[in-house]
């Protein structure tokens, strides 16, 4: 019903800009409308009211649900949790991004196989996942708060160079890097603008909106399934869900927008 | 090491030194490749192997994208002479099979079937028929290409152009579409006559 109704609007707003001189200029108008009218009245929102039933339900072998599971603000606490995220977690010895911290609480706490855990991780619009709700409903906690990731400690400093190194490592069919759609200031693939991401500015207008509900399928999608489908764009192999490598580009984005304000789960084309 | 070698052969300009010092810091491309190794894994024909760096792709990922004058002669040479040409000496095709291809960005992933969907995804960075408002800007416009190259040997370049961009301009962001077998002879002749024909509507 949102989403439709959200559409509508959507539609009004195109209409309302048809006259504009470029057509790049007024899609990116559109979409700032659409934003501004939905910012009260999102779709967002039934992924995070969704999210936070799925944390607290008691699920898998050990009944119990993952209201003690340590974001890195210590157990349960999920304010400003997603702010810091990707970090350092002793417990299991490496930087962590929120989906592979929550299937490492489902495995600890609820007794799940990481197999099974991981599972589907990517939903459709019929049927989205549950780490796209709970994605939502935990970075919603840090909505208003400024990104704060730290490069600290050895090992996220490690991730964070690693994050660049990957960056800009060419490779594949087509000799595509990250930084061959993300690495050049005022350019286009087709009408779409991509952020240069290696930058300050790239970065902070595009990280703190992610996770992301796309007006174009009414699907909700995680950072995770953002880096892999570029992959898939970039001709390149898979990567597998919540690895070091998918972990470091995420902090090396995660950091070049630090001291930005997070505003998301956002609404994207 | 490897790395260590290409960092020191840069110390000649200052901005060079600078590109150099950056890309010291970052792990060097092979500790990157072990990475992709241990953590992506092959699906459909996005096979393992397309993680591991030709030496070109190498050169551009350590210079950022620029080579000494001396490698860059070297090696746009090695790839101009991987362009097989057509052996009729005919180098256009139909537009109208072109123009398909220009305007897919499919093929070569890991949802396609090899030699499935085959496009050129030229729009995502190209302007071609100025009746197309929808294109990219990463490449320079094509439109009206024909008065740009004209003749037998504005063909001959834009097919091998195509077919191997590197031999041209070596870090380019162009793909290589014929040397990395994503399009087939008949393709890049049929792209080659979208842009020069002249009742091609890029060209209009």
């Amino acid at each position: 019903m949102l989403a439709l109704r959200g559409a509508a609007v959507l539609g009004a707003a195109a209409l309302a800009l048809a006259t504009a001189s470029a057509f790049a200029q007024s899609e990116r108008q559109e979409i700032k409308k659409y934003q501004r009218m939905t910012a009260e009245n999102s779709p967002v929102e039934l992924w995070e009211l969704e999210g936070a039933d799925l944390w607290k339900a008691k699920r898998g072998p050990n009944h119990v649900s993952l209201e003690r599971c340590d974001l890195g603000m210590g157990a349960g606490v999920l304010k400003g949790a997603y702010a810091h995220l990707p970090r350092y977690f002793a417990d299991t010895g490496r930087v962590e991004d929120l989906e592979s911290r929550l299937v490492t609480c489902m495995t600890t706490l609820q007794g799940l196989s990481e197999k099974e855990a991981t599972k589907r991780v990517f939903g459709n619009a019929d049927k989205p996942s549950d780490m796209e709700y709970l994605s939502a409903y935990i970075a919603g906690r840090s909505r208003g708060l400024r990104m704060q990731v730290s490069t600290k400690n050895p090992k996220e400093k490690a991730s964070y160079e690693m994050g660049r190194a990957l960056f800009h490592y060419r490779a594949g069919p087509w000799d595509f890097s990250c930084a061959s759609c993300h690495g050049t200031p005022n350019k286009r693939i087709r009408m779409q603008e991509l952020p240069v991401l290696s930058s300050k500015q790239g970065a902070r207008g595009t990280y703190t909106t992610w996770p992301g509900y796309r007006v174009s399928n009414s699907q909700l999608k995680t950072m995770e399934w953002r880096i892999n489908d570029c992959f898939r764009q970039q001709r390149f192999p898979e990567p597998d869900y919540g690895s070091d490598a998918v972990i470091a580009l995420t902090m090396y984005v995660a950091v070049n927008a630090n001291g930005a304000v997070y505003r998301g789960p956002g609404t994207k084309r | 090491m490897t790395n260590k070698t290409i960092c020191l052969s840069l110390g000649g300009l200052a901005a060079a030194l600078l590109a150099a010092r950056l890309a010291c810091a970052d792990p060097t491309p092979l500790e990157v490749r072990a990475l992709l190794h241990r953590d992506f894994h092959a699906k459909g024909q996005a096979v393992m192997s397309r993680v591991d760096q030709d030496d070109l792709q190498y050169l551009c990922t350590v210079t950022d994208g620029k080579p000494s004058a001396k490698k860059v002669k070297e090696m746009e040479a090695d790839q101009l002479a991987l362009i097989r040409y057509p052996a009729d000496g005919n180098y256009m095709g139909d537009w109208k099979r072109g123009a398909e291809i220009a305007a897919s960005g499919k093929g070569m992933t890991w949802k396609e079937k090899p030699g499935q969907d085959r496009g050129g995804g030229c729009y995502n960075c190209h302007q071609l028929s100025p009746k197309q408002e929808s294109y990219g800007t990463v490449g320079p416009s094509l439109k009206h290409y024909a008065s740009v190259r004209p003749g037998i040997d504005g063909q001959k370049y834009v097919y091998a152009k195509i077919y191997d961009s590197k031999a041209f301009n070596l870090c380019s962001q162009m793909p290589r579409f014929g040397t990395s077998s994503s399009l087939t002879e008949q393709d890049i002749k049929d792209l080659t006559a979208y842009l020069l024909d002249p009742a091609s509507p890029v060209n209009q």
